[in-house]
């Protein structure tokens, strides 16, 4: 497997459908360390569904998923326990546990999968929290925080970890221009603070073309164009180069 | 009835994954506690209130008859054996069934339309072991304890009625109660319910944890759960209490 040497993220021929919906139709791309990918697309193109395939919440029909020398199609569920503990995953609605508070949203996955002290955790967590400004916020519960403090603290339990991938699905969908913004800088900082490839699935091409050092654009399934925005730009696809050029 | 098959083999698959989870360490003991206080805490007024309420009709029913055939002394004997042996346990399952069992499928289902469950398997946490066991292994644990609060509720609710219309006294109306009541009229049908709530649990987390509905997923999940839980909770009475009679033949009343 060629592909798979050299990326830190790599789809191979990868197909999945839905009942009788083919969502992906033979996806290609592979993702460089510490590379920004923005995946763009129109609705129901199989942008999440990209990002569920490389967690491993789905399983492709057809062609493998690479997650540096692991194919995540392959694994069992040992294998798939290490794979992930390489990847953060910013949920579109944040996806916390309701029933937690921010803290002790934070503090799960810390206390089972890491060896940390409760200090240590206690740390971890102010420092994370304090990264997406949300530390005087860690006794509230989800439901009483707003649409961008819930896509902070998703991303601050994304990030909890020290993930070597993140991965973010709309992470500036239903929030204002200035929230927004703030998002794509914790990104951008994550990206210079610690290296972290990123995959970004969304519809916001301005703060996309902030953040991306490379673009992916599905339609109906298929890849039709992949590399930097100058060369989206001059695709042959009109769908690839007017969702780039919609800022 | 193809239908009907599948559904019987998903769910003996999802509960043959229940058991084999939950005897795999690391055992979900915290979860598990906190998923009894939070069973425990809903059910207990549910089920203490109408254990009272159905002591003291019960009471009202039978004592004219017995009366009649010059039984009234039986009135405690009758009531407690009624509650012990059958009314409490089934009561109490079926209660639970609708109390908890609804909250268990709308609560997993809502986290599976919510991204929530997708979230703890990406944090590399098991969601079957994190959220199902516990879930069934707290109805297993708690639903005897609830079936005895039933069952003295229900004794208590008989003394009322009766010293109303008797004023017989409380030390009497209880030596009386347990005078014919034998250790398997007791430990059995209590034991049973384990298996009841085993069957709210399993059913209703398999309602919940396997929608793919999303929203609407929520209300289907706590529906089904309910009357799922609750027909296959008579129909296993059925079978408990001829399994019951065959190894303690002496409780057949």
């Amino acid at each position: 497997m060629s592909l798979a040497t050299s990326g830190v993220v790599t789809f191979d021929h990868v197909f999945k459908a839905f009942g009788p919906k083919q969502v992906l139709r033979d996806v290609s791309f592979q993702v460089q360390p510490g590379e920004t990918l923005c995946i763009l697309g129109r609705s129901g193109t199989g942008k999440s569904v990209t990002l569920k395939l490389l967690m491993a919440l789905l399983k492709p029909d057809q062609g493998s998923i690479w997650v540096q020398r692991d194919d995540v199609t392959r694994l069992g569920e040992k294998g798939l326990s290490k794979v992930r503990r390489k990847m953060g995953f910013l949920f579109q609605d944040a996806a916390l546990f309701d029933s937690l508070t921010l803290y002790e949203n934070l503090a799960l996955p810390l206390e089972r999968l890491t060896e940390k002290t409760e200090e240590e955790i206690d740390a971890a967590i102010d420092s994370v929290l304090a990264n997406v400004g949300l530390r005087g916020d860690k006794a509230k519960m989800p439901g009483e925080l707003s649409g961008g403090m819930r896509k902070r603290a998703g991303l601050a339990r994304a990030l909890v970890l020290e993930p070597e991938i993140l991965l973010a699905d709309e992470p500036s969908s239903g929030l204002d221009r200035i929230t927004a913004s703030e998002i794509d800088e914790l990104l951008l900082r994550q990206k210079a603070d610690r290296g972290t490839t990123i995959l970004v699935v969304t519809h916001d091409v301005h703060g996309a073309r902030r953040v991306g050092d490379c673009f992916a654009v599905l339609d109906k399934g298929e890849l039709i164009a992949f590399g930097p925005a100058a060369t989206i730009e001059r695709s042959e696809h009109e769908t690839a180069r007017r969702l780039i050029s919609e800022a | 009835m193809l239908k009907l098959m599948g559904f019987i083999g998903k769910l003996s698959l999802f509960t043959a994954r229940v058991i084999i989870d939950g005897v795999r360490p690391p055992i979900e003991g915290a979860q598990i506690v906190r998923q009894m206080s939070e069973i425990g805490s809903k059910s207990l007024p549910l089920v203490a209130a109408a254990g009272f309420a159905l002591g003291t009709v019960m009471t009202l029913h039978t004592r004219n008859t017995l009366i009649t055939f010059g039984a009234g002394a039986m009135i405690p004997t009758v009531q407690a054996l009624a509650f012990f042996v059958e009314i409490g346990p089934l009561v109490a399952g079926l209660l639970v069934a609708g109390r908890v069992g609804s909250g268990i499928g709308a609560v997993l289902a809502n986290m599976r339309a919510t991204e929530q469950i997708d979230g703890i398997e990406s944090l590399s946490i098991d969601s079957f072991k994190f959220l199902v066991v516990p879930r069934v292994f707290a109805c297993v644990l708690t639903l005897p304890i609830l079936t005895l609060f039933m069952d003295f509720a229900g004794l208590a609710g008989g003394y009322l009625s009766e010293f109303a219309s008797s004023k017989i006294p409380f030390a009497l109306y209880i030596r009386r109660a347990f005078a014919n009541l034998e250790w398997a009229n007791f430990i059995a049908p209590t034991a049973k319910t384990a298996v009841f709530g085993f069957i709210i649990g399993a059913v209703s987390a398999y309602y919940g944890y396997t929608t793919n509905q999303g929203s609407q997923g929520v209300g289907h999940a706590s529906t089904n759960s309910v009357v799922a839980s609750s027909l296959l909770i008579i129909l296993a009475d059925v079978l408990l209490v001829k399994c019951i009679f065959f190894v303690f033949p002496e409780s057949a009343l």
